[in-house]
């Protein structure tokens, strides 16, 4: 056949098939996107810190195995509120002249996704003891350590951010573990990984694959209660670890914990929905039960958890209970 | 003791420690207890030593002497071993006989020479030795950083230098044996490829060499500046920044002139459908890099649609179609049959570009990008069932009449090993591309297994067996056979313990996920299969230290001593006056 032996038509012809296909799956559709998308009202612009330390993110190969998108699937429902949509990276532009763009999405888990991570686990000391060794606080990680973006000082000054790890990581090194610029960088860029809310009366797109709901317990007068253990070990067990002792100097123990112990519910809950920063020696407790949008069911839950686990023998909690102490603490910080 | 104790990596060694003195101990008694019967043998034949002497005492001299005349004769007696051939001497008259075996015991069984092609300009082969010996360094260079990195996997805490840690040598590890290995290798084949399917000489032998240093030295740089943390941004193959693939695309610019030049100036009418991939496949990449590395179309997520056309085009258009194109040359001509046909292969090329080009977006399922685009990919993924039924049953007919071609030849068994992976490699690609498959696979290390199962599987096996079949055509000198059946065999064993254990692992974890169980569990479920993948990958890192040696042999210059060569040379010499004093 004649074009199969002119290698001037053969190529061009290939050539050009080849561009035309590249042009309708590739071209095409990334300049239709990046023009039609806007981000979000409410979306808010990464500070110059944050921008720093996204730089150190990626640098660092982070997205080698964390990904920063929830998928429209029932799994991916623990990594955000909502699947990721298109707004969502609007504002993702160039890095500089050297670098394109980094919406860092990635293709491979082997890592927690991060899309929402500043809302799942913003606390600020937790953050700089697993950067610099994981597994001083998750001893199953293989996430490697980042040691230099810490120093040792001897006697730290009044502004620097002082890291209370076992002296066992600090390889018998005299003096106090110090947050570098870099890892406060990094930090302020985790803090900020928050899912944007959609604004009022946009539809909130679907998780598809939802698994399929048990008809027979349904009909039943009541429904199970959660797993405790599991929604300890997925948002409570990095801090306060898994034998519930917690680590000392950075993250309270519960077992024996009076708190926990205690009759007064009142406190009990609103720390896990709100928050607790009342005793210096510990770092701050994040609002995890309100980040997390936690009912009382996943409140009782954990509750009867820790009151029955590591020795503790608690009194056990209802949903009905909680929800009623739930409902006075709205008002509370309503009135305030 | 249950189960996850016993997959504990420390538990498992601390048992193999445990049996190596065990083990000593059962030699030791087997060696003990074979003494024992030793001595009481002797201590038997002892007496029946004495028996011997009191009865040979008592015989007369006479007698004793006829028997033993008698019994010697017998003894002697042998054929002549002309009983069947007669007197004559033997002769090979029509020069059938071919005796080249080696004195001494084979350990191996002996394959087929390389035929010795004494027309290649020299100036070419150096040039090709030369892409060959580059493309072996970062072949050892980015295998020794995986497998590192494979530790990492067991042992975390391996080291704690910012250059070294995981996220920064990742890259290095798939650019180095993207660009480095598998790039230059190719490109090395194509250089013998071009010029002798179209019977002329290759154009332009400098901008051969300019490509080779230009790809060396972007990968070299490009290498430096990932472990100094200096990347792209974030996109898989696309991590070294644009000045440094600025310098590959020149590369391959310069080697696309030079062989469309070659072409130009054939002597034979038709195209042979080797140069067809080939220098598409050039001409694809080029297009690629170009799509990839322009910003705009970048923002929002432009950057991710580009970068799953990006990631899959290199690999299905650069790799996968240059590798069909050196397989549909060097493996009827180590069959020394024509291609099956010709026109599967034809077929093969159109539907390829046809479908693959689709497929891109398939790395994002379920993400954010338009929901048909990814009906797309999947759809062309599904089509890529015809290019690879269509190749696959083209290269195993070509075997057809000749499989027994196999048992004699060193490269053979790596092209087998190739077109077997081809097929199954690619149509998992398929299967995962499937919206029900993907769910439980994606973002898991599947995609690894995968990954390597179709890059290792295919087409370094594929670069193996030309090179070992191109080499020793150019040097004229073949490696040891027992170094490259050490290669084949550790290559195979290791990817199957490389990809089998983490293709398991990965679809429990999968439907861990599924299942909405605590994402560290996951993490815990997954230590054993990664030991096994370090281990898989030991092997595989070994078989490339004898891939190495092997290349070694082929291209060094040290001549051993030829016995015939030798008597002949001595022969011909003019007689010195020493020896005729002596």
């Amino acid at each position: 056949m004649e074009l199969f032996d002119n290698h001037k038509k053969l190529f061009t012809t290939a050539t050009l098939l080849f561009l035309l296909l590249t042009l309708f799956v590739a071209i095409l559709p990334a300049i239709n996107n990046q023009q039609r998308n806007r981000p979000l009202p409410n979306a808010k612009i990464l500070t110059e810190a944050e921008m720093k330390g996204k730089a150190i993110y990626i640098s660092n190969g982070c997205v080698a195995c964390h990904t920063q998108q929830v998928r429209n699937v029932d799994m991916d429902k623990i990594w955000g509120s909502r699947p990721s949509i298109a707004a969502d990276y609007a504002a993702i532009h160039r890095t500089d002249i050297w670098r394109n763009t980094a919406t860092l999405m990635g293709t491979e888990r082997t890592g927690p996704d991060l899309t929402d991570i500043g809302t799942r686990q913003p606390g600020k000391e937790w953050n700089l003891v697993h950067l610099f060794n994981p597994r001083i606080v998750v001893k199953e990680s293989i996430m490697p350590a980042y040691p230099w973006l810490f120093t040792i000082k001897s006697e730290p000054s009044d502004s620097d951010v002082v890291v209370n790890v076992p002296a066992a990581y600090l390889k018998n090194k005299e003096g106090k573990l110090v947050a570098t610029k870099e890892a406060l960088y990094l930090l302020a860029y985790l803090q900020s990984l928050k899912q944007t809310k959609l604004p009022e009366g946009n539809p909130i797109p679907e998780f598809l694959y939802k698994k399929a709901v048990k008809q027979a317990d349904n009909n039943q007068a009541q429904e199970p209660e959660l797993d405790g253990k599991a929604l300890y070990t997925a948002s409570c067990q990095s801090c306060h670890q898994e034998n519930g002792e917690g680590l000392p100097g950075a993250f309270p123990a519960l077992k024996g914990s009076p708190v926990v112990m205690s009759d007064n519910l009142e406190l009990y809950v609103d720390i896990i929905m709100n928050g607790y920063d009342a005793r210096p020696e510990f770092g701050i407790m994040s609002p995890i039960g309100t980040n997390l949008e936690w009912t009382e069911k996943e409140v009782a839950a954990i509750i009867n958890y820790e009151r029955t686990s590591w020795g503790n023998n608690g009194k056990k909690v209802s949903p009905d209970e909680i929800k009623k102490i739930m409902d006075l603490l709205k008002l509370k910080t309503a009135a305030q | 003791m249950n189960e996850s104790t016993m997959s504990n990596p420390g538990i498992i060694i601390t048992i193999i420690l445990l049996l190596l003195p065990i083990l000593l101990g059962i030699v030791i008694m087997i060696l003990k207890v074979m003494g024992t019967i030793r001595q009481a043998k002797d201590h038997q034949q002892l007496e029946d030593a004495d028996k011997l002497a009191e009865y040979l005492g008592n015989l007369s001299k006479e007698e004793l002497e006829e028997q033993l005349v008698k019994r010697k004769a017998a003894l002697d007696f042998q054929l002549s071993h002309q009983e069947l051939s007669g007197k004559m001497p033997a002769e090979d008259e029509k020069g059938l006989l071919h005796i080249n075996q080696p004195p001494g015991l084979p350990i191996v069984a002996a394959k087929k020479k390389a035929l010795p092609r004494p027309n290649i300009d020299p100036k070419l082969s150096k040039l090709i030795i030369w892409y060959f010996l580059s493309a072996t360094a970062w072949l050892l260079f980015g295998t020794t950083i995986g497998e590192y990195l494979g530790i990492k996997f067991v042992a975390p805490d391996a080291d704690h230098v910012s250059w070294l840690s995981f996220g920064r040598l990742r890259p290095v590890h798939t650019n180095a044996v993207f660009w480095g290995w598998a790039s230059l290798g190719m490109l090395g084949l194509g250089y013998y490829i071009i010029p002798r399917v179209s019977n002329t000489k290759l154009a332009n032998l400098n901008y051969g060499w300019y490509t080779l240093g230009l790809i060396n030295f972007a990968v070299l740089i490009g290498s430096i500046c990932l472990m100094a943390g200096i990347n792209n941004g974030g996109g898989e193959y696309r991590e070294y920044i644009w000045p440094v693939m600025l310098l590959f695309a020149i590369g391959i610019a310069l080697t696309l002139i030079n062989f469309i030049e070659t072409i130009a100036r054939r002597t034979t009418k038709e195209i042979y459908i080797s140069n067809w991939y080939i220098v598409a496949s050039i001409i694809f990449a080029i297009i690629i890099t170009i799509v990839a590395y322009v910003p705009s179309w970048q923002n929002g997520l432009g950057e991710t649609i580009i970068q799953g056309y990006y990631m899959h085009q290199g690999v299905g258009m650069w790799f996968m179609l240059f590798t069909l194109g050196i397989v549909y040359y060097i493996l009827p001509q180590q069959l020394n049959k024509p291609i099956y046909s010709y026109s599967l292969g034809i077929l093969a090329f159109w539907t390829q570009i046809l479908f693959y080009t689709l497929i891109g977006t398939h790395h994002f399922v379920f993400s954010s990008i338009p929901w048909w685009l990814q009906t797309v990919a999947i759809v062309g993924s599904a089509g890529m069932v015809i290019p690879v039924i269509a190749g696959t049953t083209n290269f195993i007919l070509t075997f057809k009449g000749a499989w027994y071609k196999i048992s004699d030849s060193y490269t053979l068994p790596f092209f087998l090993v190739g077109i077997l992976f081809y097929f199954t490699g690619s149509l998992q690609g398929t299967a995962e591309a499937f919206r029900s498959a993907n769910l439980i696979w994606h973002f898991t290390d599947f995609t690894v297994a995968h990954s390597h199962l179709t890059m290792y599987g295919i087409i370094c096996f594929f670069l193996w067996a030309g090179i070992y079949a191109i080499l020793p055509r150019l040097t004229g000198k073949e490696a040891p056979q027992i170094t490259i059946g050490a290669h084949f065999w550790l290559a195979l064993i290791g990817l199957l313990f490389y990809t089998i254990p983490l293709m398991y692992g990965s679809t429990l974890k999968g439907l861990l996920w599924m299942d909405n169980k605590p994402f560290i569990e996951g993490v815990v479920l997954m230590a054993p299969y990664w030991l096994w993948r370090a281990i898989g990958g030991s092997l595989m890192w070994l078989s490339h230290l004898f891939f190495a040696y092997n290349v070694y042999k082929m291209v060094s210059t040290r001549k051993e001593v030829d016995i015939q060569e030798t008597a002949i040379r001595k022969l011909t010499e003019p007689v010195t006056p020493i020896q005729t004093i002596a």
